[in-house]
């Protein structure tokens, strides 16, 4: 099998200082990666740069595109890549508002990417909408109301129907378990896993939860300063850190 | 004549203010920014269609002003006395007459033919102005048309009122490229933006000049159940009796009386100079008010 993600040796600094430096991995089709590391290890400067938000300062991100296989995501042209953005790939922000637009409806922020690829049919474009809120468990009731008018746990759950009704097939996720209480971060969990499972994704967790990874993810992939300090299998690194750094942060976690 | 330079401003800004307009004209629907210059009128009074009309006119042009649709409001009157004290043009009130016909929210009801340019007045020139308030973003969707947010406008319309409410500035798109706002003329006047004339779009505060070349393919956005209609009142005039022409809606008195007619005044004149008369509407009289 070939990956789906090729990161080969991407940095990014910002002037002198560190952001990530020479990162480099394979994520294969349904596979599950989750990044972890304290405030500042260079998280989320990598999952910009692998999702085009930043441009890395070295390093290539091949991606298997439906059309021409690998391509480099860092030198293809911006058309292309804000074509993949709204098809195969899909962001999800920590908070919600950044990834919806609050003063259109639940119905118009799912069908959003839909209209951007061309969607023309609105009969059509509300039932898969409606049918993306069942699936994320928001009544159908609800598809005229406004984000706003949506607790922190839909939001969250209405941002991830808005990115996945494409049918994308890797999918960017930072923090999407931060601010919200714990039983709803179980079931917005419980949600992600069966939807990755079920529909075959592939998915770069950024998180410092890592209850969150143990869960999601198979394979772990340990931030500091900028550096990946350890890499292995979820239950493996969590077990029996090696680093460091990894013991500290697996030590941390409080035990109720 | 005045001591004004021909139609008020200097040789060098009308220069580089038809630099845009043909640049407009190559690219139909594009916004072609320009450094718009202060007017004698505050913003939002048509400083771009003025800017656009100084530029375009000539000596030998015939002048007429609209808003609304209406020859005798204080803007149209005071515009159109503008250009015959700074530029000594010809005015009129007879669309077929006019050559240059600068206009506020309407289309003249009266096709307009090959040697006749509508000057518009435009407040907000970016369609996707209140979708996407970053510049920078709504540039960049246009240059590659990403125009699935204007659909998320529609589909919005829909599913509160259960039809496309938008009922003026109706997103078109410009041959095939470019969607435009067609400043806001009620999307009764769309279908009239595929005409024979040239089409010339001034935002003055906004700074930006865009245009319409004739006989170009201009489309109202829809989706595919729920396709464009050019609305209007279900009525007919009551002055004229015209059962075609775009109609305001006339409060007459505090019991609920009401009257429509053509919001286009010089159609309805000469309608009734013909002899048509509606159903409150008296023959034509040269001297009555």
């Amino acid at each position: 099998m070939s990956p789906l993600l090729n990161v080969d040796g991407i940095s990014k600094f910002y002037g002198h200082r560190i952001g990530c430096k020479d990162v480099s991995f394979d994520l294969y089709p349904g596979e599950v990666m989750g990044i972890v590391g304290e405030s500042g290890s260079g998280k989320s400067t990598l999952l910009n740069c692998l999702a085009g938000h930043l441009a890395p300062d070295t390093g290539a991100v091949n991606f298997d595109t439906r059309t021409n296989g690998m391509c480099d995501t860092v030198t293809m042209s911006e058309p292309e890549r804000r074509m993949l953005s709204r098809t195969d790939w899909a962001f999800v922000h920590q908070h919600a508002r950044d990834g919806l637009r609050m003063n259109v409806s639940a119905g118009g922020n799912v069908g959003e990417r839909l209209m951007a690829v061309g969607a023309r049919h609105y009969g059509d474009i509300r039932e898969q909408a409606t049918d993306w809120l069942g699936r994320v468990e928001i009544n159908a009731d609800r598809v005229d109301d406004r984000p706003t008018a949506f607790s922190g746990g839909m939001q969250q759950r209405l941002q991830i129907a808005r990115n996945l009704v494409t049918g994308p097939r890797l999918v960017f996720m930072d923090e999407p378990t931060g601010g919200l209480d714990v039983s709803v971060q179980a079931r917005l969990l419980d949600l992600l896993r069966g939807l990755v499972r079920e529909m075959n994704l592939s998915a770069i967790i950024v998180t410092h939860d890592l209850a969150v990874v143990r869960l999601l993810a198979d394979r772990l992939m340990v931030m500091k300063d900028g550096h990946v300090v350890e890499t292995g299998l979820t239950d493996q690194v969590l077990d029996d850190p090696q680093h460091g750094y990894t013991q500290l942060l697996v030590s941390s976690v409080l035990q109720v | 004549m005045s001591d004004y330079n021909f139609a008020y401003l200097d040789e060098q800004t009308k220069r580089m203010i038809r630099r845009a307009i043909l640049k407009g004209l190559a690219i139909p629907g594009y916004q072609v920014p320009f450094a718009s210059r202060e007017m004698p009128m505050p913003y939002g009074w048509g400083t771009g269609g003025v800017q656009v009309s100084a530029a375009v006119l000539t000596p030998e042009d015939t002048f007429k002003v609209i808003d609304q649709g209406a020859d005798d409001t204080t803007n149209a009157v005071s515009i159109r006395r503008f250009f015959e004290k700074t530029a000594d043009v010809a005015v009129t009130e007879a669309t077929g007459e006019a050559s240059v016909i600068q206009t506020r929210h309407r289309i003249p009801e009266q096709d307009l033919r090959e040697d006749q340019i509508l000057v518009y007045q435009v407040p907000i020139p970016e369609p996707l102005r209140f979708l996407e308030p970053s510049e920078v973003e709504t540039r960049k969707m246009h240059a590659l048309e990403e125009y699935g947010l204007m659909h998320v406008k529609l589909y919005e319309d829909i599913s509160q009122h259960g039809a496309i409410a938008t009922s003026y500035a109706y997103p078109v798109k410009v041959e095939g490229r470019y969607v435009m706002d067609p400043s806001p003329i009620p999307k009764f006047d769309n279908p009239k933006l595929n005409m024979a004339g040239i089409q010339l779009f001034g935002a003055g505060r906004e700074q930006r000049i865009y245009a319409v070349p004739p006989y170009t393919d201009v489309v109202s956005l829809d989706f595919e159940d729920y396709p464009f209609e050019a609305s209007k009142a279900d009525h007919a005039c009551d002055l004229c009796g015209s059962t075609d022409s775009y109609l305001d809606e006339l409060i007459v008195d505090d019991a609920g009386g009401r009257m429509f007619m053509c919001s286009d005044t010089d159609y309805c004149c000469s309608r009734r100079k013909a002899g048509h008369i509606g159903a409150q509407g008296v023959p034509y009289a040269e001297d009555a008010a």
